[in-house]
């Protein structure tokens, strides 16, 4: 009994609190969402706020367990975890169930389940554990090799279900490896890339080599006059010239007419209100139309009348947004996922175990990458992909998955007095 | 070691505050700085329904219903919110291809993308039931209910006129009109469309992605009500108008009645006429322009109030008492008529045999030429006048008052001013001051240059019968309610002559009819003033013309008859007018023979043989 007490005691409250805040205006505006006036009972199991409204209760029980879980427990079975992860994975390439397109759900006694959600756990834990030997050193290149296999295995296996958007998420844990030591060099090349594909799609690509090639003598005028500094820079002047060239061609001759449209689209090259822009320019005009007050609770008329589609689940944020407004909705709710987002840093921060602090910026870096997708394509700032905002969002599986990722990192920060 | 690292959460932490900033920097500019994204919302989901008022109807004199609504529906479609969908289908509800169908949203949206344009209009009630279920199939489209005119007698078609779709001229000035309203393009529905129109309604409903109604906004907050037009009480007798068309059927003219004491119109006859529920609905456009495109008859053709004639010897009236009232004619005044009027280079005014010298009374009924010939020289050429031009002038303003050479000003769209030549214009014929009276010596027996139309000729039967002044003519008598008299027509128009000039002519226009040049017209039991004529038409047969009231001391209805290419005004005009006063009169007609031989005959192969003139 002493011990209980002491474990509730080093809870981390604010961390409880904000996903308690979140996990609460997300039901509301589930709730607003599917709002029908024939059906207002909120416990009502034939809709998507009654279900939620149970999924909720399941997952605060699954965090009080959590919380009541051994605190070595996770350090030790992270390997196991990842493993069983690994194998739901691919057991649901060959005996899952499809749900719009993806191959990645089981079902179980009415309840969909997706192991991708909990496989971005089970890789936050294993990378964490690899990251946490004494004689792991990130700047080893088969360190990093081994670091990017964890990571890449179960991307691959989500790729296979067809759900990019997912595998996507993984490409997060780079912020891990960061922390971790990795070269700066990757970071920026991760930011960079992105930009000079974007910019190799939208400005004449002889010009972008010619402002290629005027970088490239610039970093040789200032740099030392050796032979391979000169070769490295020359080097990646070519591989720049050769990607701008490649993306162009990719995007012209390798995809489907219609993936073309959605990159024009986003680009702003286009403009395809019946398409691809669809639902962006129906979310915009959803959010757009709160305004600074927000038209009310259960007041949202694109979103009540499904004018914004996925709205319970990939664009909940449409109808914080048009409900809620800039200042009541759109400022809460975005400054308390980057509140939430900067806690998880420092608590991590604070860690005396390097498994503990390395699995608190993998649920960092999770979240983030969710939070940063999901509200930029309802944005209309990046493609349309469609994964959920966590804790907000509809759906089981998510919430779950969510829950049980930041409650393992309270667990372990509460933990940190148990070592002493 | 990774302890030297521990500074890489600021950049972390960076990153998060960065991406938080820019998502709120995006909020803020499209919920705050941007309006476009209020109007795209409710584009999305309000549609604003025109509610239509059921337009005002139409009584007679008697209060018998005349004009009345039925509802009708049209399909309307709003461009912007046709998405995908199943085209065919909605092709074959209402039966068009779908060519038809891509030019008709076509020319919607060249209206107007975001507002409702009529896409097919007044479906019929069956198709109405099978496209209100399956509408949110349709989205972009919506049906409108709206009301049609439907006229409960097949009569007076130009005076009630029709109603159309607005055109897009009129929508350009006119605020109220949206595309698709109606609005009277003719008639009475012309005259008095503010008044029948009433005031349009707006009910604002929301509608889901899938185009279904999902209440009214805001429970009906901003709606208006639509107030519905006002009624008319038409001063037609619509009895009298039925039987005037059936004694005009075949033939083409015009009968004008008027009661002389308000100037109310009894009946307004225009032949050949057509059934006015031709001009509803959807057969509307056929039919209009099958009226329109009928040169021979030219059915569209209001003649009672668009048609000018020489009045012929109906405007000897004119004359006598002008004649009187510039002091040169008297009862007694005598002239001798040797068969006709010598115009000094060999010709003349021929005139029939009757017995010479007449008085002024005899001369009415006789209709002399001779004696009209020389009472407009001496009215041009009295004494007081310096020049012909100052007697002419004189003249001219005489016969203004008595309602001719310019409109009445009546209710009926299209009325012509008819022509009394001016002194400028026989300037310009015959060099400046260089005509006589001798010149223009015609006028005098309502030939030449002279224009009158028929509703003037009713008008100048009217003012002799109350002796001096009329009431514009109307054939709206009140607004709104029974007891609500049209404030426009209250206005008593006095003439120039003096009251006392009247008796003379009123007694030799009772000539005219009991022993005169229309006694064959006369009826029994009413005591019939009148006067024949005979327009001179240089294309073929002469018109016939009366012009007539009756009862002679208090009279009740004033009439003009014009039957084109009928001959001598005692021919048919004169019979038709006796059977239109004696239906008024006596509501019932006693002379069988003459209404049969009136309905059935044709003036242009007709042989009756009556006196000239
Ligand atoms: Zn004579």
């Amino acid at each position: 009994m002493r011990e209980r007490r002491g474990i509730f005691e080093h809870i981390d409250w604010w961390l409880v609190i904000l996903y308690l805040l979140l996990v609460g205006l997300g039901w509301i505006n589930i709730y607003a969402a599917v709002y029908d006036i024939n059906h207002s009972d909120i416990v009502d199991m034939h809709v998507k706020y009654g279900k939620q409204m149970l999924w909720i209760f399941a997952a605060v029980f699954l965090a009080m367990i959590i919380l009541l879980i051994d605190g070595k427990f996770f350090a030790q079975f992270s390997n196991l975890i990842y493993g069983i992860c690994i194998l739901l994975l691919i057991m649901v390439i060959f005996s899952g169930k499809e749900i719009s397109g993806s191959k990645s759900w089981f079902q179980f006694a009415g309840v969909a389940l997706q192991p991708a959600e909990f496989a971005k756990m089970g890789t936050a834990l294993a990378l964490a554990k690899f990251l946490s030997l004494t004689e792991t050193d990130i700047r080893k290149r088969n360190d990093l090799f081994l670091a990017a296999g964890i990571i890449l295995l179960p991307t691959i296996l989500v790729i296979l279900q067809h759900d990019t958007g997912s595998a996507l998420v993984f490409l997060s844990f780079i912020l891990v490896l960061y922390r971790a030591g990795l070269s700066d060099k990757f970071l920026i090349a991760f930011v960079l890339v992105p930009m000079l594909a974007v910019l190799s799609l939208l400005i004449n690509k002889f010009i972008i080599v010619g402002g290629l090639f005027l970088i490239a003598v610039l970093v040789f005028l200032y740099t030392k006059r050796r032979f391979l500094n000169t070769l490295i820079i020359a080097a990646v002047f070519l591989a720049a010239t050769g990607f701008v060239f490649s993306v162009n061609y990719g995007v012209n001759h390798v995809l489907e007419p219609h993936q073309r449209t959605r990159i024009n689209v986003l680009i702003g090259k286009e403009i395809d209100l019946k398409g691809a822009g669809y639902n962006v320019n129906q979310s915009l005009i959803a959010i757009g139309s709160g305004g600074m007050w927000g038209k009310g609770f259960l007041q949202g008329t694109q979103t009540k009348y499904n004018f914004v589609p996925e709205q319970s689940t990939d664009f909940i944020f449409c109808t914080v947004g048009e409900e809620w407004g800039f200042l009541k909705g759109s400022l809460v709710v975005v400054g308390l996922f980057v509140v939430l987002l900067i806690r998880i840093v420092i608590v991590a921060e604070r860690q005396r175990s390097r498994f503990s602090r390395f699995y608190g910026y993998g649920v960092a870096a999770i979240i983030f990458f969710h939070f940063f997708i999901n509200i930029g394509m309802t944005l209309g700032l990046l493609p349309v992909i469609g994964i959920p905002l966590p804790f907000f969002s509809y759906g089981g599986s998510s919430l779950w998955a969510f829950t049980m990722l930041l409650f393992i990192f309270i667990r372990q920060d509460s933990y940190r007095y148990e070592l002493l | 070691m990774e302890r030297v690292y521990a500074n890489r959460k600021f950049i972390v932490i960076g990153v998060f505050v960065i991406v938080g900033l820019i998502f709120i920097l995006r909020l803020f500019l499209i919920q705050i700085v941007a309006d476009k994204y209020v109007l795209s919302a409710n584009n999305n989901v309000l549609r604003y329904i025109t509610q239509y008022p059921a337009r005002g109807l139409i009584f007679d004199r008697n209060g018998k219903l005349l004009v009345y609504n039925e509802a009708a529906y049209d399909l309307m479609v709003i461009p912007s919110q046709v998405k995908k969908m199943d085209t065919a289908e909605l092709c074959r509800l209402i039966g068009i291809g779908i060519a038809d169908f891509i030019q008709r949203v076509q020319k919607a949206r060249s209206y107007s993308p975001f507002r409702p344009s009529v896409f097919e209009s007044q479906i019929s009630r069956e198709n109405y039931g099978y496209l209100e279920e399956k509408m949110f199939r349709f989205p972009g489209f919506f049906v409108q209910s709206r009301t049609l005119r439907k006229y409960t007698y097949p009569v007076a078609a130009h005076t009630f006129g029709y109603i159309g779709e607005v055109s897009p001229e009129i929508i350009d000035q006119n605020l109220y009109y949206k595309s698709g309203d109606y609005i009277g393009i003719s008639g009475i529905e012309k005259s008095y469309e503010e008044v029948l129109r009433g005031k349009k309604g707006m009910r604002i409903k929301v509608v889901d992605v899938l185009n279904r109604d999902k209440g009214s906004f805001q429970n009906g907050k901003y709606d208006t009500i639509a107030f519905a037009g006002t009624d008319l009480y038409s001063s037609l007798d619509v009895e009298l108008q039925q039987y005037g068309e059936l004694l005009m059927s075949g033939k083409k003219g015009s009968i004008v009645a008027i009661e002389p004491s308000t100037g109310e119109i009894l009946a307004i006859v225009s032949s050949p006429a057509y059934d006015p529920n031709l001009l509803v609905g959807r057969a509307r456009k056929t039919n209009y322009v099958m009226l329109s495109e009928d040169t021979i008859q030219v059915p569209l053709f209001n003649r009672a109030l668009m048609a000018s004639y020489p009045p012929g010897s109906t405007f000897k009236l004119v004359g006598a008492l002008v004649g009187q009232q510039e002091g040169v004619l008297f009862p007694e005044t005598r002239y001798f008529c040797g068969g006709g009027f010598p115009l000094g280079n060999g010709k003349k005014v021929a005139c029939h045999s009757h017995p010479s010298p007449l008085n002024l009374s005899e001369s009415i009924a006789q209709s002399c030429n001779t004696y009209y010939c020389r009472v407009f020289r001496s009215i041009i050429d009295k004494k007081t006048f310096r020049t012909t031009r100052e007697g002419f002038e004189s003249w001219r303003s005489f016969v203004m008052s008595m309602g001719f050479g310019k409109k009445l000003g009546i209710d009926i769209p299209g009325e012509l001013n008819g022509n009394i030549p001016t002194s400028g214009y026989y300037d310009r014929y015959h060099g400046k001051n260089r005509w006589t009276s001798m010149a223009i010596i015609s006028l005098g027996i309502g030939q030449g240059e002279i224009g009158i139309i028929p509703i003037q000729m009713a008008n100048l039967a009217a003012l002799i019968s109350n002796r001096g002044f009329y009431y514009v003519p109307h054939i709206i008598k009140a607004i709104g309610s029974k007891d609500k008299p049209n404030k426009d027509f209250q206005v008593k128009k006095v003439s120039l002559i003096d009251p006392k000039y009247f008796d003379i002519v009123i007694k030799g226009m009772h000539d005219v009819v009991e022993g005169g040049t229309a006694r064959a017209s006369r009826i029994d039991s009413i005591t019939m003033c009148g006067k024949t004529g005979t327009a001179q038409n240089p294309h073929g047969k002469n018109h016939s013309i009366f012009v007539a009231f009756a009862p002679m001391d208090n009279p009740r209805i004033a009439i003009s008859v014009v039957v084109e290419n009928a001959g001598f005004g005692a021919a048919w005009a004169a019979p038709i007018a006796s059977l239109m006063i004696e239906k008024y009169i006596n509501r019932k007609v006693k002379r069988k023979d003459l209404e049969q031989s009136m309905i059935t005959g044709n003036p242009s192969t007709s042989a009756i043989k009556v006196i000239d003139q």
